[in-house]
């Protein structure tokens, strides 16, 4: 009885405006820090904005020409593949590296738990020091890449300043900086699944890759899928890697749409807010849009 | 426990593939000038010198204090915005509470890029731009929402009887969830912190748009004009990337388990 009774008690009047006054701080953050920036981005995208207009607040309404015009540009279709690629190879080829080492690791041997600590390192660096030391170990004249590949009779590769290596060169760099989040997401996953279920099948005489397969691999799904569905997001958005790296050269070879549109609008000398802004919000519609399938397929999972 | 030695000398193994470019950071750091350009390029600093470090730091420990600042103040902007509201979620049912969660999951997947653009437009109207408040705030929106996450699942973990008790007594909801909630939750109040921290002290995107004229600037920042004006002094670049790295190899050590505990529970929701 005195336990439902204080259940009760935040549903009276007076507790719904305390619980709001909690929440306050959050809610102005969120309309003044996320939603009006948002807007302002909205407003960018529909009018033809210059620096000029941007002080004076005068440029002229424009509707949807900017998305026309993107859309209508050579790098959109660029850029589109470039962010197709990066992104999908960079997720996949960090899972399965991540799932690889997880389930390596989960089986207790000795300084597994410190080497698995030392893993998170590249991740905890700030992005500008992994990017920089990237480039200079891909560097075509002195990095240390193209010395051990001249080890093996493999001649001088420009991996940076070459077309067709630098969206490889920065997708690599990106898969080493996401193995670390991949690894400590799945090594919790792995946690979480019975061990008596690994002992019931190895009575079955199950052996170490059947188990993987009929246990592992299905019983990770959930954990599985929003570690994907957050590398999807994180790294379609990837910007400093890249521009640190490549700039998205050379001729746009490594040009995504993030830095297509960090590029429009501030990585020249003359700013080009409104392109930038639409190319941005097409981002954010991508975005959405995988956040929404993969609620989806979630939903789909649990009916099935 | 059985041990398995060779599995032991594989983990070493990997962790030596793994760590090799922040080994390599360290050994450019080290190397001469005029060692740099051998080829092939010395495996160990044979004749290791510190003046890489030494033009670091007469160049960029500004940098370094201006990155400490901004670090600082968007750990404590985030906890003021998201504690009292994790505890709201967590506990209080506010009305709109399954939207806000929306709302947050959606503000996490908006672009850097897109926030600086808006950022930008902002700043320039309220003089904004340069200064070191401006990039306190920016930063701040890559942790407020996941702060806000973490706490509401930390604090929904909380024992209910805890709260009921301190209600009994007569303490407000301040009161409850200034004596009672708060301290319980330390452990995520120092995996916000840590978080909010490092991708404030590692963010590029916001000091490269929001900051770029300013002559107070982030270490992101002054890395990113030391590659760009000096492509010869890559000791200097690498010696500065070390440093700049030193806050986050001490968190880690310092906290790994916390870290280990808040990416888990922030991202692996049901």
């Amino acid at each position: 009885m005195a336990r439902r009774a204080v259940h009760a008690a935040p549903r009276r009047r007076s507790g719904r405006w305390t619980a709001l006054a909690f929440l306050a701080p959050l809610v102005i953050y969120l309309a003044v820090f996320y939603a009006y920036p948002l807007y302002r981005n909205i407003d960018l995208s529909v009018h033809d904005y210059t620096p000029r207009a941007f002080v004076r607040g005068d440029a002229e309404f424009t509707g949807l020409d900017n998305y026309a015009d993107i859309l209508s540009d050579d790098t959109f279709v660029r850029a589109l593949r470039n962010t197709a690629v990066f992104t999908l190879v960079s997720i996949a080829a960090q899972y399965a590296l991540g799932l690889a080492l997880a389930v390596f690791f989960h089986r207790n041997f000795r300084l597994s738990a410190v080497l698995r600590a030392m893993f998170l390192v590249p991740w905890l660096l700030p992005l500008i020091v992994s990017a920089s030391t990237w480039s200079w170990m891909l560097n075509s004249d002195n990095g240390i890449v193209n010395a051990a590949l001249q080890a093996f009779g493999i001649g001088q590769i420009n991996w940076l300043t070459s077309p067709g290596t630098s969206l490889l060169a920065v997708t690599v760099a990106n898969i080493w900086l996401g193995i670390p989040f991949n690894l400590v997401i799945l090594y919790a996953g792995l946690q979480n699944i019975p061990a008596d279920l690994y002992e019931a099948a190895g009575l079955d005489g199950a052996n170490g890759w059947q188990r993987f397969w009929r246990i592992t691999f299905p019983l990770l799904r959930p954990v599985s899928a929003i570690t994907l569905l957050l590398g999807l997001i994180y790294t379609l958005k990837v910007v400093d890697i890249i521009w640190i790296m490549t700039k998205g050269g050379p001729a746009d070879a490594s040009t995504t749409l993030a830095i297509w549109s960090y590029r429009e609008a501030f990585g020249t000398g003359q700013p080009d807010f409104s392109p930038a802004a639409a190319v941005g919000n097409l981002l954010i519609l991508i975005a959405l849009a995988a956040g929404l399938l993969h609620v989806r397929l979630q939903r789909k999972e649990e009916r099935a | 426990m059985k041990t398995f030695p060779w599995k032991t000398a594989v983990g070493v193994v990997l962790v030596g593939l793994m760590l090799f470019p922040v080994y390599w950071m360290f050994n450019v750091s080290l190397t001469r000038t005029g060692d740099l350009r051998a080829d092939p390029p010395h495996w160990f600093p044979w004749n290791p010198t510190f003046e890489g470090y030494a033009a670091a730091f007469a160049q960029q420990l500004p940098a370094l204090a201006t990155s400490l600042f901004i670090g600082l103040g968007t750990v404590a902007l985030t906890l003021v915005v998201a504690l009292p509201a994790g505890f709201s979620l967590a506990r209080l049912r506010p009305l709109g509470a399954r939207g806000m969660d929306f709302l947050l999951l959606v503000a996490q997947m908006i672009p850097g890029v897109v926030m600086a653009m808006g950022f930008y437009a902002i700043y320039i109207r309220l003089g904004m731009l340069n200064t070191v408040p401006g990039l306190i705030v920016a930063d701040s929106t890559l942790a407020v929402p996941f702060g806000v996450l973490l706490f509401r699942a930390f604090m929904a973990s909380i024992p209910g009887e805890l709260m009921a008790a301190a209600q009994i007594d007569g303490a407000s909801t301040w009161r409850t969830f200034r004596s009672i909630i708060l301290p319980l939750s330390r452990n995520s109040v120092i995996t916000v912190s840590l978080f909010a921290f490092l991708w404030a002290w590692s963010d590029f995107i916001f000091a490269s748009t929001l900051n770029r004229n300013s002559d107070v600037i982030p270490i992101t920042l002054g890395i990113f004009r030391y590659i760009g004006n000096n492509t010869t002094q890559w000791n200097s670049i690498m010696a500065t990337a070390v440093i700049a790295s030193i806050p986050a190899a001490f968190l880690l050590v310092l906290a790994q388990r916390y870290i280990a505990a808040g990416v888990t529970a922030g991202a692996v929701k049901d």
